[in-house]
């Protein structure tokens, strides 16, 4: 693992312990009350969710344009991680939306659109699980496309008419509600850093395996 | 007859059709201008232990739901990580032994 990676791990976990803090200390929305305060993590797994798009989609590019195969374990590593802090989005969205809207789910533009990026990534990953030989050329095909589908689902709500909060709440927050929200997305790009690098040092350990199993079939050949 | 004395009946009779148009016209505005129904009660009054009961959907619920969805699904995903990687290097460990000690005779 890289130099960067313990001081981070220690920078990161110090956010998260006084992210909660922030979060309990930011005033209540005025029509929401204290579900709104679901948004503090849901926005910011939205964000590592988008980093990991666009990592995924130039890693794929790598692969695909520059025939780059050490970009191709950052770009599955990446997948994995827009499938995680996606599943977190989608989970806490509806937990938000039955207070909020009164429903668990509504088939609007930004929740659908987000799913179908979902999707998407977790295709790519069925893909490379049971994809067989090529399969990393026709994923990453697939990851670059999800980055720029990427963009189209944060500005749907500006599109459509849709349920969603659109993306002018963010900018305007005041001050009490925008440092707890910025705070705990640093934290959720934090995060989502450390994780892009274990899991992309599990998939370079992997090639490293599967050098060793040519090598030893070459001995006993 | 006069009605007013001095004055022409024909100037009455002109301010009478001026005042009946302004009323017409008049009545609308007035009409928009009145106060919006009210939901007080006005057909009948009900004990407030007789209404129906609304949906009262507690939040803190939801919000703890929320963050341990959150924290589980991370939490779940680093262990995750942390066997495959473990299980890699055990694989790792194993073969390497059996590269190094060379080629079967």
């Amino acid at each position: 693992m890289t130099t960067f990676f313990t001081p981070l791990t220690v920078l990161v976990a110090a956010m998260f312990v006084v992210a909660p803090v922030l979060v309990v200390g930011a005033p209540y929305e005025s029509s929401m009350g204290l579900v709104q305060k679901i948004f503090y993590f849901h926005f910011p797994s939205w964000m590592a969710m988008f980093a990991a798009t666009a990592v995924c989609g130039v890693a794929s590019a790598r692969v695909l344009f520059m025939g780059r195969k050490d970009s191709d374990a950052t770009a599955l590593a990446a997948a994995e991680l827009v499938v995680v802090f996606g599943l977190i989005g989608l989970i806490t969205g509806p937990l938000w939306g039955r207070k909020a809207w009164g429903v668990w789910w509504s088939w609007d533009a930004r929740g659908t659109s987000a799913l179908v990026l979902w999707l998407v990534f977790v295709s790519y990953l069925l893909l490379r699980r049971f994809g067989g030989p090529g399969s990393e050329r026709l994923s990453a095909a697939v990851g670059l496309f999800g980055m720029f589908n990427a963009p189209f689902v944060y500005w749907s709500v500006n599109l459509w008419r849709t349920l969603h909060p659109k993306t002018s709440v963010v900018p305007s927050l005041p001050v009490a509600m925008g440092v707890p929200l910025w705070f705990s997305t640093v934290a959720f790009l934090g995060l989502f850093m450390l994780l892009l690098a274990m899991r992309t040092q599990l998939e370079r350990r992997r090639a490293e395996l599967d050098s060793l199993h040519l090598a030893l079939e070459d001995n006993h050949g | 007859m006069k009605l007013i004395p001095n004055v022409p009946t024909r100037v009455l009779l002109m301010a009478g059709v001026l005042l009946v148009i302004l009323c017409a016209v008049a009545a609308p505005v007035a009409a928009e201008m009145q106060p919006p129904p009210s939901s007080a009660a006005q057909d009948g009054f009900v004990p407030i232990d007789q209404l129906q009961p609304k949906e009262q959907l507690p939040a803190a619920p939801l919000v703890m739901a929320a963050y341990s969805v959150a924290w589980l699904v991370i939490f779940g995903y680093v262990w995750s990580i942390w066997r495959r990687l473990s299980q890699v290097e055990q694989e790792i460990t194993s073969v390497s032994k059996r590269v190094a000690g060379g080629p079967r005779r």
